[in-house]
């Protein structure tokens, strides 16, 4: 169905050309670059999180911060209480372990994103926007006034959380793994848009009117997504939070929201690979700009504005022309 | 006389001081095609809606299949057998015309919590879509979005989800509208032989469609039913002439 060839093309690039660079780079003696293609792969799997509700659902959630913070938080409040041999809930301990610590992070964002998006699905347009928005920034206030994880100054891991078999100090492997992870995302957001609950996302994009006459409740299925999308960029945050060694709630903040709309924009709304495109050209324009001008985010400011006005699908609708819907 | 499919009662709706719907009765047996006719801004695409469940009534009952549906939602109602058509056409642009109907197979099937089979390659979604696809002669365009069709197409495409909804009454808000003359022909032979599956409710404003086809009419004027009975009662019926039919001569 999706039988665009230069679309696939591109998706294949920019896997290789990801999955090259942190090996580049460690065979020039170059590590920070390993840290920057990570960066690169747990944002993208992040947006992957968002567009999976943004592209195909056509639900602007200005609050996925709460998402990313959330898995964050579950790493660092487990990384501390392992450290400290600490018991966490109900006589629980922290732990370590990178998969425990996923799945706590993505039922607990899937668990909150019900809970925000039972209340905020309610809304549409421009409401939808500001009470997403306004759900985030209660998380982040709340974490910020939470002495005992550290409060405004976060919460720092001390040593990265394990994996079975991989060592995950070593910046190579660590990369593997988000990069494990980003590429079976994507795999799940592909079949999930070919699916029948797909479909029926996408028509509530297109046509609530439509889909609600089919006799499908468009609420119910725009909540199961919101869940989804939430899980997924909670996943991610966990991620972040180990890749730093470090969680505060700039990671909840509103800033951390928008970085991922803008993600999605410039790399191509509800196109699979958007999130990656979105995520390489956003982290490299972070360091490169970066590092020339204070003022990055104002050139970025300008790019997103082409984009906008003259580049509708991002880098991904730039190079592989207007997606198919078959 | 059979008991009516779909049963409305005393419905009124007000829009501000504007009474859209003012007191209107009127029932759809089995086999039948009732067609409601009257001036634009009588008020019949807002009984419509209100059947469909789009709009909730000010007052009144409406019951299908025996049931009374006033608290039900648009997808219950359509899920229970109510398949309406818009007037102004109402699809997924993006898709083709073949996904806009296999939406509907999914719906009525009930499967639309599925997150892995692929639909494309779906033959129980496909095939049935395609089957209603033909049905109202749109298969050759079954891969063009539905954004690209013409607007007749559109037209014909509102039908063929109706049809593959399997619906027990149609609703159908002026199905002819823009579709030209060879286009109305073909759509009023097809109608003909669709009240032998469902009843239809049919809002229309091509007189020569409504003559041919309708088993009674009800005439709207001002969102009150000035008259309701067959072709001949009508065209006979003075109050029709002086308000409606009359301004056609
Ligand atoms: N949502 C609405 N709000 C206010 N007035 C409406 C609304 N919908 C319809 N109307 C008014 O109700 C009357 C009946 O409209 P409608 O049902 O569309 O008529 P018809 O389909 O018979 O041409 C018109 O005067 C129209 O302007
Ligand atoms: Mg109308």
């Amino acid at each position: 169905m999706m039988g665009n060839p230069r679309e696939t093309i591109l998706n294949l690039a920019l896997v290789l050309l990801l999955a090259a660079i942190p090996l580049v780079a460690t065979g020039m003696g170059e590590p920070f670059y390993v840290t920057l293609a990570t960066r690169m792969a747990i944002l993208a799997l992040a947006a992957v999180g968002l567009n999976f509700l943004l592209g195909l659902g056509g639900l602007v959630s200005f609050g996925h911060a709460a998402f990313f913070g959330i898995g964050g938080y579950v790493a660092g409040i487990a990384a501390t209480h392992a450290f400290n041999a600490e018991p966490l809930l109900f006589g629980l301990p922290g732990t370590n372990q990178m998969i425990v610590i996923w799945l706590a992070a993505v039922l607990l964002c899937g668990l909150a994103a019900l809970a925000i998006g039972v209340i905020s699905l309610r809304t549409s347009g421009v409401y939808f926007i500001m009470i997403t928005l306004a759900f985030a920034q209660m998380i982040y206030y709340f974490a910020i006034s939470w002495p005992a994880y550290g409060g405004e100054d976060g919460l720092s891991i001390y040593v990265r959380n394990g994996f079975p078999g991989v060592n995950t100090l070593n910046g190579l492997h660590f990369f593997y793994l988000c990069f494990g992870l980003l590429l079976a995302a994507l795999a799940v957001f592909s079949v999930l848009r070919n699916s029948r609950f797909g479909a029926a996302l996408e028509a509530s994009r297109q046509n609530q009117q439509r889909l609600a006459a089919v006799g499908i409740a468009p609420f119910r299925v725009k909540l199961v997504a919101f869940a989804i999308s939430g899980m997924i960029t909670g996943l991610a945050g966990a991620l972040f939070a180990d890749l730093n060694r470090f969680v505060s709630p700039s990671m909840l903040s509103w800033h951390m929201s928008g970085e991922l709309i803008v993600l999605i924009i410039l790399g191509g709304t509800g196109r699979l690979f958007g999130p990656v495109a979105g995520a390489m050209v956003y982290v490299l324009f972070e360091f490169y700009l970066g590092g020339v001008t204070e003022r990055w985010q104002f050139f970025l400011g300008l790019i997103l504005l082409g984009v906008v006005l003259f580049a509708r699908g991002g880098v991904v609708g730039l190079i592989a022309g207007k997606a198919r819907h078959g | 006389m059979a008991e009516p499919i779909l049963d409305i009662r005393n419905l009124n709706k007000s829009f501000g001081a504007l009474k859209a719907t003012d007191n209107v009765s009127l029932d759809l047996r089995p086999g039948e095609i009732h067609a409601l006719i009257g001036p634009n801004g009588a008020g019949k695409s807002t009984l419509i809606h209100q059947i469909a469940g789009s709009l909730r009534p000010g007052s009144g009952t409406i019951r299908f299949l025996g049931r009374d549906i006033g608290a039900l939602g648009v997808p219950e109602r359509t899920r229970l057998g109510l398949g309406r058509t818009f007037q102004i056409s109402s699809l997924a642009p993006d898709y083709s015309a073949l996904r806009n109907v296999m939406l509907a197979v999914q719906a009525r099937q009930g499967t639309s919590f599925r997150f892995v089979k692929a639909v494309m390659r779906d033959r129980s979604l496909r095939d049935p879509a395609l089957e209603a696809l033909e049905r109202v002669g749109l298969a050759e365009r079954a891969h063009v979005s539905a954004a690209e069709l013409s607007h007749g197409e559109r037209r014909q495409l509102e039908i063929a989800i109706a049809l593959a909804l399997g619906s027990k009454a149609f609703l159908l808000d002026e199905p002819m509208a823009g579709m030209g003359p060879e286009g109305s022909k073909a759509l009023t032979t097809f109608l003909d032989g669709l009240r032998a599956e469902a009843p239809i409710l049919l809002v229309e404003h091509d007189m020569d469609a409504v003559f041919a086809l309708a088993d009674r009419i009800s005439v709207l004027v001002y969102g009150r039913v000035i008259a309701t009975g067959t072709v001949e009662e009508i065209r006979h019926n003075p109050d029709v002439r002086q308000a409606y039919l009359g301004e056609e001569g």
